[in-house]
């Protein structure tokens, strides 16, 4: 398919992982992480793993928006949508992430009106459609997604829509990336930046990643060659000892950003002082509200919410896993109490969660596989 | 109105999560990835449980919540070593006849789709059933469950649809049932078929009888049917040229089974759950490894585009008229030969092959060079698709 294929090709693949494996130095070993969890999805879904030296490992950062949102929220999302004539909306994979005392899945089977949507305009024509109704749009995402829910406000403002607010999660990814730097135990040799956040923010929020912390980024695509491309480019600067920002997704990302988009989530929502992550705990000015002037349009401000913390099992290790300083598999809980049907952690909730992908895609011995040459590297029994 | 932050002041533990953890507790600490791999495919064979205390969609999504319901309460409650093989249809003997019977509900929304409808899908469905058991369709029984208000054209558009299907099909809908609920408590017409066949050939196909060395063959495109429904419903606003592949498979199954004999091993049609979730089931029934080749899978450029924007894998979409046969290597030729010649197979692939390890996996070797695993779905992108 055009615009897919050539993304995805495998020889081209093959040459760019010899380039990177010629400027791998003898002894030495290379830590990168991919911020987002689209990035995480891509990485196994095309076994690009596989294609990479032994000796560069990829790190699975923060960036799932479904994975980061505290279980507490979910649980306050389930009271507004318990509340009579409430039709709550949200994308669909929130729908199984779980919250202290189950997921949206568990409210609807138990009688909620919990609706599927594709855009927050699709919950704001339900709430056309129901005058009789109130209809709450669960907001998550990072700054990919907020303009989106920002818009929809403003249109409802202006239609003088008055039976729809939204719940607001969003959150922002440089408090996120912040964070990550500061801890101690940190051993990444640099950044894939976050491509659909970066179409938004653009590059240069990046800078201080460069010039003050010494690791070097690059902002990249989605599409597996893309990947490949961004982590050639992180160890050509490691080679040539340069530490800058660089974007390998330039076909779609601005340098600036997108200063319509900024303005309209800065109209519609201010940073809250903080906001818990799962997995990461209480982040300063990490998330964002709605403000005042569009009080009218909270969720948070209309329904009385339980505003309970749920903590995270003592046993889950995501935070180290989310630092790159554990692999997956070496979670004590992993696959056993914690698997993608009875997620107990962040990482293993959604499909983008470094957890879930590796128990979804990754979860065989490659060593194995590589050493006993065993039939499946054997080529297909008839030739097509 | 009450205003309340973030900072939340009190703390709780979510009990099912910390229950969880204890369940699994006092595992030995394991060092390589090779032991913990080990431990988690021992934990998967353990039997299932239903977790939820009530019913959601993901039951009825063909993945993971369905098998685990279908084993934890009705294998439980009916056992008996027919069902417990868990294939498309039962096979029986009786009287000296050996027949296979099988059963299917309908639950479609939009009733009407582009290439079919509720009618011949519930018929198709149903002699597919029976032609994966190796067995020649014979009768038909059909049960409606209509909702107050729902129009009688409606009803003879649907009735019509059968019975052409039925007539293509070579059988006869020789029994029945009618009921009818009030308004909201249905949605518009649910229709459940039963079917009986005789098996005529002296096979024994099963999901537990794949071995290492063996093809898998897929008979045409996969996910037409499914994305087709997924659009139908004009949720998404994307208008593409595709129609649903629903169709009766008998023709091309008997075709299929005299060119390729004792060689062939397991049928399925690749329904709920698409071929992902089939050879999940053949890889943990015969305890071997599926390897499928990514760039050998057939899928058509449109459904390919609308999964990629849908963020849907077309391993995991259903199919209403292709199916999955695993075969001896040395008869693969004749069967592709076979499909091939035939209308409804003239798209049939070789996909991969069978494997001796990892046993209980499917692995695909992905188009872009890497390897990585297709497991059983979890949880449900797509409802009321048959």
């Amino acid at each position: 398919m055009k615009f897919v294929d050539e993304f995805r090709d495998a020889d081209t693949a093959r040459s760019v992982a010899a380039r990177i494996a010629a400027l791998c130095e003898p002894g030495r070993r290379y830590a990168f992480m991919e911020v987002c969890g689209g990035h995480t999805h891509t990485i196994y879904k095309h076994g690009l793993e596989d294609h990479l030296p032994e000796s560069v490992r990829l790190v699975h950062g923060p960036g799932c928006p479904v994975c980061v949102l505290p279980m507490g929220r979910v649980d306050d999302a389930i009271a507004i949508a318990q509340e009579p004539d409430v039709i709550m909306t949200a994308f669909g994979d929130m729908m199984r992430v779980p919250g202290g005392d189950g997921s949206f899945f568990d409210a609807k089977a138990a009688g909620a009106d919990i609706r599927m949507v594709y855009s927050p305009l699709d919950a704001l024509k339900i709430a056309r459609n129901h005058p009789d109704k109130h209809v709450v749009f669960m907001a998550i995402g990072f700054e990919t997604t907020a303009p989106s829910t920002a818009m929809t406000v403003l249109r409802a403002a202006r239609e003088g829509i008055e039976n729809f607010s939204i719940f607001c999660n969003h959150v922002t990814i440089i408090p996120a990336i912040k964070a990550i730097l500061d801890s101690p135990d940190l051993r990444l040799d640099g950044f894939l930046g976050p491509g659909h956040v970066s179409t938004v923010i653009g590059c240069r929020p990046y800078e201080f990643i460069a010039a003050r912390h010494g690791k070097p980024l690059v902002t990249a695509g989605f599409e597996p060659l893309d990947i490949l491309q961004s982590v050639h480019q992180l160890m050509l600067q490691l080679h040539e000892g340069r530490c800058e920002v660089e974007n390998q997704y330039s076909r779609v990302v601005p340098w600036n950003g997108n200063r319509r988009a900024l303005e309209v989530i800065g109209e519609v929502m201010e940073l809250r002082p903080y906001f818990e992550w799962r997995g990461l705990g209480f982040i300063s000015q990490s998330a964002m509200q709605m403000r005042a002037e569009y009080a009218r349009f909270d969720a948070e401000r209309i329904f009385r919410v339980p505003g309970v913390r749920v903590a995270d099992p003592k046993a889950c290790q995501c935070g180290e896993v989310l630092k790159g300083v554990l692999e997956p598999w070496e979670c004590k809980v992993f696959g056993t109490a914690c698997t993608p049907e009875t997620p107990i952690g962040t990482c293993m909730v959604s499909s983008e969660g470094a957890c879930a992908a590796y128990y979804n895609f990754g979860r065989f011995s490659r060593e194995r596989v590589r050493a006993g040459g065993t039939t499946m590297l054997a080529d297909p029994v008839v030739r097509r | 109105m009450t205003r309340t932050g973030n900072g939340r002041a009190t703390t709780v533990h979510a009990g099912w999560a910390e229950e969880a953890v204890a369940t699994h507790a006092g595992a030995e600490h394991l060092r390589t990835e090779e032991q913990v791999l080990e431990r988690i495919e021992r934990a998967r064979r353990r039997r299932p449980r239903v977790r939820e205390e009530r019913i959601t969609l993901a039951h009825g999504a063909g993945g993971k919540a369905t098998h685990t319901l279908i084993e934890a309460v009705f294998v439980e409650a009916f056992r008996n070593p027919v069902l417990e093989q868990l294939e498309d249809g039962a096979s029986l003997e009786v009287g000296g006849a050996r027949l296979a019977f099988t059963t299917d509900s309908y639950v479609v929304s939009p009733l009407f789709f582009p290439g079919g409808d509720i009618g011949d899908l519930a018929v198709n469905g149903t002699v597919n059933d029976l032609a994966m058991c190796g067995a020649r369709p014979l009768h038909l029984s059909a049960g409606f469950i209509l909702e107050e208000g729902f129009p009688v054209a409606d009803l003879r558009r649907i009735a019509d649809s059968m019975a052409r299907a039925a007539a293509a099909a070579g059988v006869q809908i020789v029994t029945g049932d009618t009921k009818v609920v009030p308004r909201g408590k249905a949605d518009g017409c649910f229709i459940t078929t039963a079917g009986v066949g005789v098996l005529e050939r002296p096979l024994a196909l099963s999901a537990t009888a794949a071995r290492p060395g063996d093809a898998v063959i897929v008979s045409g495109p996969l996910g037409d049917h499914g994305i087709t429904i997924m659009l139908a419903r004009g949720e998404l606003d994307i208008e593409a040229d595709l129609s649903s592949d629903t169709a009766a498979l008998h023709e091309l199954t008997a075709g299929l089974l005299d060119a390729g004999g004792d060689g062939v091993r397991v049928l399925r049609d690749a329904t709920r759950g698409g071929v992902a979730t089939i050879l999940n089931e053949i890889a943990a029934a015969s305890q071997v490894a599926v390897v499928v080749d990514e760039a050998s899978v057939p899928v058509r450029e449109v459904v390919t585009g609308a999964a990629e924007l849908l963020g849907i894998d077309p391993l995991y979409v259903a199919c209403e008229g292709r199916l999955v046969a695993v075969v001896d290597a040395s008869r693969a030729e004749a069967v592709m030969a076979a499909l091939r010649a035939h209308p409804l197979g003239d798209g049939a692939a070789v996909i991969g092959h069978v494997a001796d390890d990892p046993p209980g996996l499917v692995l695909l070797r992905t188009a872009f060079g890497g390897t990585r695993i297709v497991d059983m779905l979890v949880g449900d992108p797509l409802p009321r698709i048959c």
